[in-house]
């Protein structure tokens, strides 16, 4: 009895916290400035991301570094529809330079709208599904699947910079002026997007909490514990695991479709091997395995960043690389873990030796 | 056929170079379950190491000496890369054993620290290191196809370094006591072998040998603080590739990667090349999930 009561307490306090959270957000628009608004609308998308992520890596223990590829080609889904509404349907400047004469047929599909939304979610989930299909049936796991994922990023980075003429190569599409008739920079349109963007990601947060408070979550969560014992069990852990990972990659590059607006550009650099390392480092400083650590750890580390390198573009590096020893090191469940300790202990102190909540979500790499 | 030879001798070489990169991260992988993402930067490091030896010898050493300089360099670059490995052994790996998910992020910390220090000390343009005179040139065998000296000093130095391992590892008391480690740590430490001081002495000389590819890097073009990152990823493919805990298993993940690169790059172009070859890379896999050669186990859960 005392413990549900005390998990009902929990919960409670956690719906205020998010509740608090979602107005802070809600109401940005009201104290903060076009451009503070504009970048806080970016960090939202890579939140997006990060939530993806940490249902594979917290939940699942499989280590993406391939976010950045998905990420991408939601990206360039909604920038190539940008760039053609940009140029009124005609041939984009990039190609005019590298000597192409016609709109590839596969440039086609985004002079609409809805296709590019669609693709841009849709292709990343069949890629994931396509290279989960083929890894994870064969129990190719752990840090292998993370170093194939790795190669993929460089595939896809060496790919758009070598085709120069259809991607826009090193410097990626650009240049867009308006979305569905809006201009992109005017202030209304500006907001509605930051709108979107929120709204996205709630959307995504409830799905994602949905996914992992459910049964099918157990699931997931047992697969990081004990892939063998959960195939003894019955299940087909194979099948999970492509189907999450497809998912995150959905989500991904819903991220990356929305991150456009905000950034107005999207280039190989922005999603290459370091950027998708970033991505992992988001999660890992804001807690694996808590959907709502992954969303302060890249608003925080986005904010942090954007912050440092206006004033030590240098350093950023050195901080970085530092972040991530510091992290895995020492602190393995990030700041919502961190927290949480504090919390306890706290309560420890308050309540003279009573055993607080054994319940300590473990983080610990998969068997598998 | 002139060109196909040559697309082959240019695979071989650059298998060579990967070979020798992947062989450091292959025995710490298969030894301590770590994955070492450094490793790149201390590729990046032997390579520094050959050009300040260069610029020593430009300035305190007659310059009929000069052309000796590289001589010097490699055993300079692997004791500079060894040292760094073994501090970052002491200071770090130690506490990373059994968790290759997070040594991966926590070496790419430190991959991205000695990055932007090498940007700080040498600047961030790329320098380039003067080959000796005796390197210029190259074998004629027949028109269209001709061996350069450096590709072949190149595949010489790799197979030395290849031998030594061998020596080291197959027939010495401290590769016996690797071996054991390896098979079952547990096992071995309970014997008296101090796993301590292996693991220790095994990541300083797989980082030393990382040192000694970046000199012979430094033979291939211009070297710059991101030398190690172009060639990081494709190592680990080699690793993954060729299977853990055999030396047979690095060697033909390694010329299996670096001639599928070059002949997929010749037939295609380079970026659709790279498509193809981790298109075979995963094809591959379908047929030997854990790569050409592995250490049998009974055990079911293994931590790789």
């Amino acid at each position: 009895m005392r413990i549900s009561e005390k998990l009902s307490m929990n919960s409670r306090w956690r719906l205020i916290a998010y509740l608090a959270l979602a107005a802070v957000l809600l109401a940005a628009p009201l104290y903060l400035s076009d451009f503070r608004l504009s970048l806080l609308a970016k960090f939202l998308a890579y939140a997006i991301l990060a939530v993806g992520l940490d249902l594979i890596w917290g939940y699942t223990g499989i280590l993406s570094l391939g976010q950045g590829v998905f990420f991408g080609i939601g990206a360039y889904c909604m920038a190539m529809y940008l760039k053609l509404e940009a140029t009124g349907g005609k041939l984009p400047d990039f190609m005019q330079w590298s000597g192409v004469t016609s709109l590839p047929w596969w440039w086609q599909p985004f002079h609409y709208m809805w296709v590019a939304v669609l693709l841009a979610v849709l292709l990343p989930m069949l890629l994931a599904a396509l290279l989960g299909w083929f890894t994870f049936r064969n129990r190719i796991k752990g840090v292998y699947f993370t170093i194939l994922t790795q190669a993929l990023v460089i595939i896809m980075t060496t790919l758009l910079i070598g085709q120069q003429g259809y991607t826009g190569g090193t410097n990626g599409i650009t240049n867009f002026s308006t979305v569905l008739g809006n201009p992109i920079s005017e202030p209304g349109t500006r907001l509605s997007l930051y709108f979107i963007t929120l709204f996205a990601l709630i959307g995504v947060f409830l799905l994602c909490r949905w996914l992992v408070t459910s049964r099918f979550g157990q699931v997931l969560r047992a697969i990081r514990d004990g892939e063998n014992r959960v195939r003894f069990l019955g299940y087909d852990p194979a099948a999970y695991k492509i189907f999450v990972f497809s998912v995150s990659a959905g989500i991904a590059g819903m991220a990356g479709m929305l991150a456009v607006y905000h950034v107005g550009i999207i280039a190989p650099s922005m999603i290459g091997i370091v950027p998708s390392i970033e991505m992992a480092l988001w999660v890992a400083i804001g807690g694996r395995g808590t959907l709502i650590g992954a969303v302060i750890g890249a608003l925080a580390l986005n904010w942090g960043k954007s912050l440092f390198s206006e004033a030590y573009p240098d350093m950023w590096p050195y901080f970085m690389g530092l972040m991530l020893i510091l992290v895995v090191v020492l602190l393995p469940r990030g700041i919502v873990g961190l927290a949480d300790s504090l919390r306890k202990l706290a309560v420890r102190r308050r309540k003279h030796g009573e055993r607080a909540g054994g319940n300590l979500p473990v983080i610990r790499e998969s068997d598998g | 056929m002139a060109l196909v030879l040559q697309q082959i001798f240019n695979g071989l070489s650059v298998s060579s170079i990967l070979l020798l990169i992947a062989l450091g991260l292959a025995i710490t992988f298969g030894l301590m379950k770590v994955i070492n993402m450094a490793h790149g930067e201390l590729i990046m490091i032997g390579a520094y190491t050959a050009y300040v030896v260069q610029g020593l010898f430009a300035s305190y050493m007659p310059a009929s000496a000069f052309d000796w300089y590289f001589v010097v360099a490699i055993p300079a670059a692997f004791l500079v890369a060894a040292l760094f490995g073994l501090v970052l052994e002491m200071t770090m790996i130690r506490y990373l054993y059994g968790r290759p998910l997070d040594s991966l992020l926590a070496t790419w910390g430190v991959g991205m620290i000695l990055q932007q220090l090498a940007r700080s000390i040498f600047g961030a343009p790329n320098v380039a290191v003067t080959s000796p005179s005796w390197l210029n040139g190259g074998l004629m065998i027949m028109p269209g196809l001709t061996l350069t000296y450096k590709r072949l000093f190149i595949i010489g130095l790799v197979i030395v370094c290849l031998l030594c391992m061998f020596l080291y590892i197959y027939r010495s008391a401290a590769g016996r006591r690797m071996r054991a480690v390896m098979q079952n740590r547990d096992m071995a430490a309970s014997l008296g072998i101090s796993t301590r001081k292996v693991d220790a002495a095994t990541f300083a000389i797989g980082a030393g040998i990382g040192g000694v590819a970046g000199c012979a890097l430094s033979l291939m073009g211009p070297i710059g603080p991101a030398l190690g990152t172009y060639y990081i990823v494709d190592a680990f493919m080699v690793v993954v590739l060729g299977g853990v805990g055999k030396l047979l298993g690095t060697v033909l993940g390694a010329l299996g990667m670096g001639l599928a690169n070059t002949l997929f790059e010749s037939f295609t172009d380079a970026s659709i090349g790279k498509v193809f070859v981790f298109i075979a890379v995963i094809a591959f896999l379908q047929w030997r999930p854990t790569g050409f050669v592995s250490l049998r186990t009974r055990s079911l859960d293994t931590t790789d």
